[in-house]
């Protein structure tokens, strides 16, 4: 291999790692609701378009950035109160497969929303960071998504003091451990599971923004679920740590692939290829890397 | 003179009177839409039926209809999803006096074509469908009107060799094509080799999975490959995200040619400058400078009948699209009627009146749409109608049109179609159509 060569194989793994954090970022909204809940939220990507398409469309109104910001954050807590009151509420107590059903038609439920109130166009949104690529010793770096990597890292820094340090994170973990122990020493599940889906409103909005300045601001954003399922496959459900660490290997080995062995077998492969790799994780880790062993007896 | 003798012609007036009345009443002309206004591709969807209704609209508003004949419509909601568009055909079919199907969806209009054919109702295809449906001589009721994927090629190979001072000059020059990882991106990859042996240029097709919304591996491989020209045959969010990473990697977006699925407004506005000089291909130009849109704006619009909710996309590229699939239709229809009469039409002398759609600059100038588009010459085994192209570029607020209208290779493209349409008929069994069965049209009576 030339040194060229071999430059531009560097240059593909790190241009896949950069976009396996972009995955991450979606991923982890899954993983905050399973991990208290033991719902696989597939209406996580129709959260990320909402608070995309609220944002953007608030700015577009001239409410300025940061009262946008608040406004999303404030519909999405509105959001996640209402999905626990009329969801989740009335189906306490049900099998996993009935809450993930529940998620299905949540997901088309907040999709039709968010374009019933603000129309099917396509929006640009601009936060403000350069597309434009700089150079690192023959290698292009895109500044966005060093900054997308950086807010990620920020991200999973607060998410994790707030587990670790914060009454209502603690809350969180003891409804996770043991839901019914939890609930014996009086934690109030009801507003533990609004709180949880409003943290991950709050997750959905941030991917939805930096999702949303890359491809703009359109239905599509609710696909790049797509991208994040494999992810939680590979990472285990119910790791943030977890989350990131595959995003990064799905990135990065997606990208290589599509580029070494695609053409030999008529390209475009990094759709299923992504789901090639969280398969065979599955069939020698099924929790996932890091996601917690279950134990069954029967 | 007896009672009856003198009543005669009082009774005859009122009969004429009485069934003109009735005739009046009941002359409608159909068209259902499977319409897609929410879902991936809702933005196209609102923009093109938009601009469809319209232009019925200002029909029946301007002209009373079509010589008399009003112009109704039907939606059911497809989502752009081929069993929603199945399961709108099905329920609409019933509909009495159907003019023409215009899904604005291969998939659903590949699902429908054994339907229409046993219904005898055309079925559209503006600027897209299934390339070989060109071929009426096999496909009776399937048109796919001003431009098939395989023209389009031959339009964009045209004009990049224009831009090369002619087509010699393409030999040893390096294009790739980066399409969507569908059937409709699919389509043209035998195309794009033939025209590459042809010309002489290098070629690499390089397939984006769909939806598309992650390109950086292309990019890098199209980086490594330093290509002259990239050639982008995309739909939806893909659009968007090549420009924005062709940016990131440093690729010049004036070295992009879009086809005619990557040539909206939607395509460009989300890629911010990254899109600006990028340039693509067209049947229509945009814009509101044609006195058709304009009269649109002002009767529809202006009396507040318009169907899109944002009046800032009044001359758009879907909306004038749209515009012009309208006149396409009624001009069929109104042709159509010169023969059989000024009533509703069955399906299949609708198709006849598609089988003559021949309008020339100076008809085209007379419906004020001189420039909107060029012209359409359809005939009974060509049912594309020899659709001229344009270019234009995105200056970051708008497209400007940069080229002359553009013929494609259809001499050379004509045999390959017909070989694939000939291979359709002999695996289904059909025999070939000739000139004479273009006449037999099933009437009212027959239907």
């Amino acid at each position: 291999m030339d040194w060229y060569a071999f430059l531009f194989a560097v240059e593909v793994a790190v241009g896949g790692l950069l976009s396996g954090v972009m995955y991450a970022l979606v991923a982890i909204g899954f993983v905050l609701i399973y991990k208290t809940s033991g719902v696989l939220n597939f209406a996580q990507g129709s959260m990320v378009l909402f608070a995309a398409l609220t944002f953007v469309s608030l700015v577009e109104h001239g409410v300025p950035f940061a009262g946008a910001l608040l406004l999303t954050l404030a519909a999405m807590t509105a959001l996640g109160f209402a999905i626990e009151r009329t969801v989740l509420r009335p189906l306490a107590n049900r099998s996993p497969m009935t809450l993930f059903m529940a998620t299905l038609g949540l997901a088309y439920v907040i999709e039709g929303a968010a374009q019933l109130i603000w129309g099917t166009q396509v929006h640009r949104l601009d936060l403000g960071i350069s597309n434009a690529p700089f150079e690192v010793g023959g290698i292009f770096i895109s500044t966005f998504d060093l900054v997308a990597a950086g807010i990620a890292a920020a991200m999973v820094a607060i998410l994790t003091a707030f587990f670790r340090f914060t009454r209502t994170g603690l809350s969180f973990r003891a409804v996770a451990d043991d839901t019914f122990a939890a609930m014996a020493v009086g934690l109030r599940l009801n507003r533990i599971q609004a709180a949880v889906w409003t943290a991950a409103g709050a997750v959905a909005l941030v991917a939805g923004l930096l999702w949303g300045a890359r491809l703009g601001v359109q239905f599509s954003l609710s696909l790049i679920v797509l991208k994040a399922l494999p992810v939680l496959v590979l990472g285990g459900f119910d790791s943030i740590l977890g989350a990131i660490v595959a995003g990064l290997i799905i990135g990065a080995s997606e990208k290589l692939a599509e580029v070494y062995l695609g053409p030999f077998v008529g390209g475009g492969i990094e759709g299923w290829f992504a789901y090639a790799v969280a398969l065979v994780v599955l069939l020698v880790r099924p929790s996932g890397l890091f996601g917690k062993k279950l134990v069954e007896r029967f | 003179m007896s009672f009856l003798k003198r009543i005669a012609p009082a009774l005859l007036a009122a009969s004429i009177l009485t069934g003109g009345a009735t005739a009046s009443l009941a002359d409608e002309q159909h068209f259902p839409l499977q319409s897609y206004r929410v879902g991936p591709y809702a933005a196209g969807g609102t923009g093109f039926f938009g601009g469809f209704i319209d232009y019925l609209n200002l029909i029946n508003t301007r002209d009373g209809g079509v010589n008399g004949v009003k112009l109704t419509w039907s939606e059911g909601e497809t989502e752009y999803e081929v069993e929603k568009g199945v399961e709108v055909y099905q329920r609409l079919k019933s509909n009495p006096g159907i003019a023409a199907w215009n899904p604005l969806s291969v998939g659903i209009a590949y699902a429908m074509i054994d339907g229409v054919t046993e219904d005898q109702t055309p079925l559209l295809t503006i600027n897209h469908g299934r390339t070989d449906t060109t071929d009426g001589r096999v496909f009776p009721y399937v048109f796919p009107l001003l431009l098939n994927p395989y023209s389009e090629t031959s339009g964009i190979i045209n004009y990049i060799a224009s831009k090369e001072g002619g087509h010699e000059a393409l030999a040893g020059k390096k294009i790739v094509v980066l399409y969507h990882g569908s059937p409709y991106g699919k389509e043209t990859i035998p195309i794009y080799e033939l025209l590459a042996e042809k010309y002489g240029f290098e070629l690499q097709q390089i397939e984006v999975p769909h939806p598309g919304n992650e390109q950086q591996a292309q990019w890098l491989t199209i980086r490594r490959e330093r290509p002259d020209y990239v050639v982008l045959r995309g739909w939806g969010v893909m659009n968007p995200v090549a420009l924005t990473t062709a940016q990131r990697n440093g690729f010049p977006a004036d070295r992009i040619i879009g086809n005619v699925w990557s040539n909206s407004e939607e395509d460009v506005t989300p890629a911010g400058d990254a899109a600006i000089g990028y340039t693509a291909i067209t049947t229509q130009a945009s814009g509101t400078d044609y006195p058709v849109v304009q009269e649109i704006e002002d009767k529809i619009y202006g009396a507040n009948l318009g169907n899109l909710s944002d009046p800032a996309r009044i001359g758009s590229v879907y909306h004038n699209l749209g515009i012009v699939n309208g006149i396409l239709n009624v001009e069929a229809i109104r042709i159509a009627q010169a023969r059989f009469g000024n009533r509703t039409l069955t399906g299949d002398e609708v198709r006849w009146g598609f089988e003559h759609l021949q309008l020339s600059p100076e008809r085209v100038k007379e419906v004020g749409a001189e420039n909107l588009f060029h012209s359409i010459n359809v005939t009974w085994d060509n049912h594309e109608g020899e659709g001229y192209v344009t270019f234009q570029q995105w200056d970051g607020q708008k497209w400007n049109v940069i080229s002359d209208w553009i013929a494609p290779d259809w001499a050379l493209l004509r045999p390959i179609i017909e070989a694939s349409s000939e291979a359709y008929a002999a695996e289904k069994g059909l025999t070939l159509r000739t000139e004479a069965d273009v006449d037999t049209v099933a009437s009212p009576a027959s239907n």
